[in-house]
């Protein structure tokens, strides 16, 4: 009982930063129906702006945490204006192609910088264990699963009530209905690649502290997984990419403590299989039927 | 036959045979070194890949990011074939059993994920894919993640070569025929085609078990010439690679695909000088190229004799 409750929680702290990348995923594909492949990559590059700004500028925890933040921010922006803005109207296949030029060539320019080989990552966060009963609960687990909760409901609380939230879900439901009453398109979706690419970065710190190695693929795997988990819950739906977040991180820690290590991403991938067979549109999504 | 379609017929017949006897006499007297003779193998296999995948993503318009896996069986099912078997002419054999393993696989993933559209047909693809792999890496008989080693190496150039032209043929005159037009016109709208009479789920399902079949010896090819196979050289990345070759070629358009599949394989090889450079320079070529032309090399347009002959003549006419 008490091993399932360990994995339980080890799959919750793991699924909170898969559900934070996967909230980068849903957002930009509810608001321009993009796969972002690079998404992983902007994991990756926030792993490593926050190595740096820790080693050599050795600026304290939050100051790095924050600029590599910020520096992933302003590098989504920048992506999707340089490379994606162009291809609005282009077959979307093709910005989905442009999507995986950026996932290689910002993987080959920071294998440039900083060499292929992995890094340690520097933990600069003491948080004491948290015992309850006879289970212990590590400091880092806690203070993941609260930042992840935290951000989760400020950015539901950012789209429901805030002017620029609310002309995200106005372009993600119509973008040209939202541009004729008056939304400016490109800074709304400015607005959203930015969000997902800060996002991304929080994910990043927080993956890199519990598996403390940086390399330029870290970002592959992690970012499969949560575009899986904003499949999982419905891609395009917030609180679906929360859901698909912890569930494939609960459902990834329960393979690994019970089954086999090797198996567990087939695990993954079988949920993702029999979620899109049974409900295409995913746990939370809506089944829109075709219009002929 | 009518003049015209002779006259095309020997002209593309009298353009094949002087490629095959270029190709034929370079590597038959040794004028190639080996360097080149493997960059050369390894563009055959990915012009067969390329061209089979652009049956399901350029003439059936789904996207499917799983071919890598369908390579793959056909590669360990090639592989296994040809060791376990001591038969004569084991090696047309181990091709054939590798694409019937592999559209086995095609069919049994197509069938349920078929069903679905879109994006969600990419994603589905994308996880049967990895799962396929998986599979591998875990099955003792495969060798798993510590590979799959004394496969005999007697992939040469003019057998790959060979399953090129016959690949590249077959896709040609399928798309030319009843069942490519069916195929075509589930691309361009399947209620509309399905309500017209056509078997929209027969046909999506030939298509992909039909590109899974290629894929499967294209798979065998690789797997006789590396002599060694590793699930993992199998992946997502790799299903990726030739994705960007169709998509590059031009959705829709087989010359396309093979030039680009040629240029890709080419492409890095060339820039080795570079070494570091390299994939940097690729990367920026892949953004660069799809901002610029975002349908790709020759869109859906063909390469074709006939056409630049035509435009010759035509330019004559206008000239004189």
């Amino acid at each position: 009982m008490n091993t399932l409750l360990t994995q339980i929680i080890n799959g919750l702290h793991v699924g909170s930063v898969y559900a934070l990348i996967a909230l980068g995923y849903t957002m930009v594909y509810g608001i321009v129906k993009l796969i972002n492949f690079a998404h992983g990559d902007v994991i990756m590059v926030g792993a490593y702006a926050a190595l740096t700004l820790l080693t050599s500028a050795a600026l304290p925890f939050w100051a790095a945490a924050l600029l590599a933040i910020l520096f992933c921010a302003a590098l989504g922006v920048t992506v999707e204006r340089v490379a994606y803005k162009p291809l609005r109207s282009a077959p979307r296949i093709s910005s989905l192609i442009t999507t995986i030029g950026v996932s290689f060539f910002l993987q080959n320019s920071v294998q440039m910088l900083f060499s292929p080989t992995p890094r340690p990552f520097p933990i600069r966060i003491n948080v004491p264990t948290l015992v309850v009963g006879n289970l212990k609960v590590s400091g880092l687990t806690f203070v993941t699963i609260l930042v992840a909760v935290a951000l989760m409901a400020a950015l539901e609380m950012f789209v429901r009530r805030a002017r620029m939230g609310k002309a995200m879900r106005a372009v993600s439901e119509d973008l040209q209905a939202a541009q004729l009453m008056g939304v400016n398109i490109n800074t709304t979706i400015s607005m959203t690649f930015a969000i997902g690419a800060a996002l991304a970065a929080v994910g990043a710190i927080l993956y890199s502290t519990a598996y403390p190695s940086v390399s330029p693929t870290m970002g592959a795997m992690p970012g499969l997984k949560a575009f899986i988990a904003a499949v999982l819950g419905g891609i395009g739906i917030m609180p679906g990419a929360m859901l698909g977040g912890f569930i494939m991180g609960v459902a990834e820690s329960l393979t690994k403590g019970y089954i086999s290590t090797q198996l567990s991403d087939a695990v993954v991938f079988g949920i993702l299989i029999v979620v899109l067979l049974v409900k295409p549109s995913g746990i939370l999504g809506r089944h829109v039927s075709e219009k002929v | 036959m009518d003049a015209a379609a002779r006259k095309l017929w020997i002209m593309n017949a009298a353009a094949l045979a002087a490629v095959s006897a270029a190709l034929l006499l370079a590597v038959g007297t040794g004028m190639v070194s080996p360097y080149i003779q493997d960059v050369l193998i390894s563009s055959l296999i990915n012009i067969i890949m390329a061209v089979s995948l652009n049956l399901v993503c350029g003439l059936l318009g789904y996207l499917a990011l799983g071919h890598a896996a369908f390579m793959g069986v056909g590669a360990y099912a090639a592989a296994l074939v040809s060791i376990h078997w001591k038969v004569p002419l084991s090696f047309p054999l181990a091709l054939l059993m590798g694409g019937v393993a592999a559209a086995v696989a095609g069919a049994a993933i197509g069938v349920p994920a078929l069903r679905l559209k879109g994006d969600y047909l990419a994603i589905i693809t994308l996880g049967f894919g990895e799962i396929v792999r998986i599979i591998m890496n875990n099955m003792p008989i495969l060798g798993g993640a510590r590979s799959l080693r004394g496969i005999p190496r007697v992939t040469t150039i003019p057998a790959a070569y060979a399953v090129v032209v016959v690949c590249v043929a077959l896709m040609f005159t399928l798309g030319r025929s009843r069942h490519g037009r069916a195929i075509l016109s589930i691309r361009e709208d399947e209620v509309a085609a399905a309500s017209c009479g056509i078997p929209a789920t027969y046909y999506k399902i030939l298509a992909f078990t039909l590109a899974a079949f290629f894929a499967g010896i294209a798979g065998g090819l690789y797997a006789h010439n590396m002599g060694v196979l590793n699930p993992n050289r199998f992946n997502f990345d790799r299903s990726i690679e030739y994705l960007v070759m169709v998509v590059l070629g031009g959705m829709g358009s087989i010359t396309g695909a093979v030039i680009a599949a040629v240029v890709l394989t080419a492409l890095p090889e060339i820039l080795r000088p570079l070494s570091d450079y390299r994939m940097l320079i690729y990367s920026l070529a892949l953004i660069l190229m799809m901002l610029f032309r975002p349908d790709g090399l020759l869109g859906t347009a063909e390469f074709s004799l006939a056409g630049i002959a035509g435009r010759f003549r035509r330019g004559r006419g206008d000239g004189g």
